[in-house]
């Protein structure tokens, strides 16, 4: 008969008390959000103040439910990583390796030529006919093994001639394990510039092959967060091959011009295979040159130190490039051997512009360019006022539901709604317990549930309506009510959850927020109709034991 | 004394003057794809690539200087709208600018942005950029994409589930109405020109997810009253159906209502198309559970044979909800 195991009772009301304890930070969102941060900071060893911390008893649970970008303000970017450009880069970085392999064989190859070719490929061009088979097989002894799961037993570089050329591109396995790197190189140096800036809470993540998302809530807008990110932060040091003031200076292959920094009208030509690059920097401060003037110091690992200074001893009194982005930021001359690995940049740098570069620096290139796909800038003031009007628009729509379902059902109808608002605090504390994002949709999705979070009550109680006219006595109506309703409860509640599911797997940002409370508002307010209700409903029908029931 | 929005027992024939019900819908939805044909949908930059820049300003918005300001940067196709909001004050005035996708490019303008703040900051000087949001053509084809896949996917899962749950025929009704219901929404934002965007697509599948939440609750009925009444004529059995279950139809659809015209009227301008399309498809859904899911199931037929009750036995979802 109508009855419900103790132990269940304890339960169901202990689920109730551990969600509402855990939605409860919300009410006091900003409260718990300083006291949150300033733990945080405590315990990252920062010098902040304690009291702070004290504002929120630390026996209660702290967790938030995070605000979406469009609530909070801050920038979305969406970028694509231009993986074929480190195919480029490996490619340049072959030909001084190639050249001299070649070079030493002259007597079978005859000379040889770098050709004009496809930014993947490097095409060489040797002067004895026939000699390219033999060429190519030279070549081919540069390959290495790729390191990778999949591509074992592969080479990094195929080789084959064509004519008088040979052809040199990376193998398949090797592009797959370079895009693989790129991309996860390029999410660490995101990662890391934008926690040198120290904004709070950024989402950093790869989708899809080559894509990566990047949140950063706070900040100004997308241009500032593209500045940060930096474009093309690419640090190399070259050799020059000789200065020019004319821009349309024709370059031999494996040459190009490059324009002065600070220098109007003044370009180098330089040797395309940079001697060392940005990636091998292990270290880079701001300082000062000799003459007191802002530079930067810099110091490379062991494989550039030595490159470096191979290159510099054999070098000197030959001017050489140190170029950022493109641009030529010195060209000093060099003086002596430099063995250690460390050196000096100097520039007409002012001291924050030597403080930004050394940032960059110490962050490390990005291997590879960045397209933006997709940019949002969100003013705080927008998402503070999208969070005023969907506060008071929930609240409008709660005490709206609420006082229509006491109208339609009386006493049942209250029952439903202390079931409603357990609802409401339940969503909550699971979206806090889960770490989930509220967006402006997902507020919708809330609102939603209030409105459809009644439907389960009201078929129960619309069917213990009909049974009252068929079956005997209150207590059997309201049990067969219960049982007869369930299947439909179900049926309906499943359909809509796998729609939730399929909006969560597929939508992203503000959709998915929308799915995320659909889905779990599905789950509170089935458990609310089904266990929460029906216990309310029983613990007053024990008390009262009415003989006649009006729903 | 209680509020009642049905009587307590009705006995409504639904099916008396079904071909004009039907005759109506296919009215609608020719009405939706002709307007589709024609003027097309309202497509937000989410879906066509391009920039949107919200402004606020405390002037008077001059959409001409606006329009005046941007005209030097060549941008090709430009919209300016005012946006409206009970909640803005009479020092508050937003506009919506929408810049079309620059031809031949795969992602962002660079520094196009910045370029359109300086030249609006020249005419308007208090002007903000509340937001600014730039998608690429590149993002935006793949987003319509997975955006109709959701949809596809959702109708198909929903399709496999009650064909489980149900028979055949119950699923096909049920399908019929959810795209009867995607359509006439689909054909409401055609024909209003309300921006459609990423969002929509949430709205349109909550749609889905609603009209089949009332189509299945009927359907259970129904499949409990052909079990009760095994001599039933198949419309008295619906109509009997819908007439039970027609007090708590009312009542989720008032309560469901009540919440989104609240958050239609209150919940501000951002999500206001958001919000429209799903109280359109609340009343849609309720509409089309009587006269097409059912229409569809009484044309149908269902297979009426339960003198072998065992029949379901070995069925592994027949006891999922005892």
């Amino acid at each position: 008969m109508l009855q419900i195991d103790l132990w269940k009772r304890v339960m169901i009301w202990l689920l109730v008390a551990a969600g509402l304890l855990l939605a409860l930070p919300n009410a006091f969102y900003s409260r718990v959000e300083t006291v949150n941060d300033t733990r945080a900071a405590l315990a990252a060893g920062a010098p902040v103040d304690e009291s702070a911390a004290s504002g929120w008893p630390s026996w209660l649970p702290s967790g938030l439910v995070n605000l979406g970008l469009d609530l909070r303000g801050g920038a979305h970017l969406l970028v694509e990583v231009q993986v074929e450009d480190v195919y480029q880069a490996r490619m340049e970085s072959l030909w001084p390796e190639v050249r001299d392999l070649l070079r030493a064989a002259r007597d079978e190859v005859g000379t040889i030529r770098l050709q004009e070719s496809a930014p993947d490929e490097l095409v060489v061009r040797v002067g004895n006919e026939g000699g390219a088979a033999t060429a190519a097989g030279l070549v081919r002894d540069l390959a290495q093994p790729v390191v990778s799961l999949t591509g074992v037993g592969a080479s990094d570089i195929e080789v084959r001639s064509q004519g008088q050329d040979v052809i040199v591109t990376l193998s398949e396995a090797e592009r797959i394990a370079t895009d693989e790197r790129t991309l996860r190189q390029s999410l660490e140096i995101i990662r890391r510039r934008i926690d040198e800036v120290g904004t709070r809470e950024p989402t950093i993540q790869r989708q899809g092959a080559d894509r990566i998302l990047i949140q950063v809530p706070g900040i100004g807008s997308a241009e500032e967060l593209k500045a940060i990110i930096g474009t093309t932060a690419q640090l190399t040091f070259q050799p020059v091959v000789t200065q020019t003031s004319d821009p349309d200076y024709r370059v031999a292959s494996g040459e190009e011009l490059i324009p002065s920094l600070d220098e109007e009208g003044v370009f180098y030509i330089l040797e395309q295979a940079p001697v060392v690059t940005g990636e091998e920097l292990t270290d880079s401060q701001p300082s000062f040159d000799q003459n007191n003037r802002p530079a930067v110091s810099f110091r490379f690992n062991p494989s550039g130190a030595r490159k470096f200074g191979d290159y510099t001893a054999a070098n000197i009194g030959a001017p050489f490039a140190i170029v950022l982005d493109d641009e030529v930021i010195s060209a000093p001359v060099i003086q002596s051997h430099i063995p250690g690995g460390s050196g000096i940049i100097t520039g007409n740098f002012t001291v924050e512009e030597s403080t930004n570069l050394a940032v960059l620096l110490r962050a490390g290139a990005l291997p590879a360019g960045l397209e933006f796909l997709e940019e949002r800038t969100i003013g705080p003031e927008l998402g503070a006022d999208s969070i005023e009007a969907g506060k008071i628009a929930c609240i409008v729509a709660f005490v709206a539901v609420l006082i229509f379902m006491a109208l339609s059902y009386g006493l049942f109808g209250i029952f439903a709604n202390i079931a409603l608002i357990v609802n409401v605090g339940l969503l909550f504390g699971l979206l806090s317990l889960l770490g989930a994002t509220l967006t402006l949709p997902g507020i919708a999705g809330i609102v939603l549930t209030i409105g459809m979070a009644v439907d389960a009550n009201v078929l129960i109680f619309e069917r213990i309506r009909e049974e009252l006219k068929t079956a005997r006595g209150p207590a059997r109506a309201i049990e067969l009510g219960y049982e007869r309703a369930l299947s439909a409860i179900v049926d309906a509640n499943i359909t809509t959850f796998i729609t939730a599911v399929i909006l969560f797997a597929i939508g992203s940002g503000p959709v998915r927020g929308f799915a995320i409370t659909l889905g779990l508002g599905i789950v509170t307010s089935v458990f609310t109709a089904i266990f929460v209700t029906r216990l309310l409903v029983i613990m007053w029908f024990e008390r009262r034991r009415p003989r006649t029931l009006e729903v | 004394m209680r509020l009642r929005l049905v009587p307590e027992e009705t006995s409504w024939d639904f099916f008396s003057r079904i071909r004009l019900w039907v005759g109506f819908s296919v009215l609608l939805l020719i009405l939706s794809a002709a307007s589709f044909a024609t003027r097309g949908l309202n497509y937000g930059i989410d879906f066509q690539g391009g920039t949107t820049i919200r402004t606020e300003s405390a002037q008077d918005l001059d959409i001409g200087a606006y329009r005046d300001a941007l005209a030097a940067l060549e941008l090709g196709d430009i919209s300016i709208t005012e946006v409206f909001d009970p909640s803005f004050g009479p020092d508050k005035h937003v506009a919506m600018i929408r810049i079309q996708a620059q031809s031949g490019e795969e992602s962002v303008g660079e520094g196009r942005i910045e370029e359109v703040r300086t030249a609006l900051q020249s005419v308007v000087e208090d002007i903000r950029f509340t937001a600014v949001e730039s998608v690429g053509p590149k993002v935006s084809g793949e987003l319509i994409k997975t955006a109709a896949i959701a949809v596809l996917l959702a109708m198909g899962a929903v399709l496999v589930y009650i064909w489980l749950r149900f028979e055949w025929q119950f699923a096909v009704g049920a399908v019929v109405a959810l795209v009867h219901d995607v359509l006439l929404t689909i054909g409401v934002f055609s024909v209003l020109q309300i921006r459609f965007d990423l969002a929509i697509i949430a709205a349109l599948l909550t749609i889905v997810g609603y009209s089949l939440n009332d189509t299945v609750v009927i359907f259970d009925r129904v499949r409990e009253n052909l079990r009760k009444y095994k001599s039933l004529a198949l419309r008295d059995v619906l109509n009997l159906a819908i007439n039970e279950t027609l007090s708590r139809t009312i009542m989720t659809s008032v309560t469901t209502l009540i919440a989104l015209i609240s958050l239609i009227v209150l919940g501000g301008d951002v999500i206001r198309g958001f919000v429209f399309a799903m109280t359109w498809g609340v009343i849609v859904g309720t509409y089309s559970t009587v006269f097409v899911a059912s229409a569809i199931l009484l044309r149908l037929g269902v297979k009426r044979d339960w003198s072998k009750p065992d029949a379901n036995e070995g069925n592994q979802f027949a006891n999922v909800d005892a």
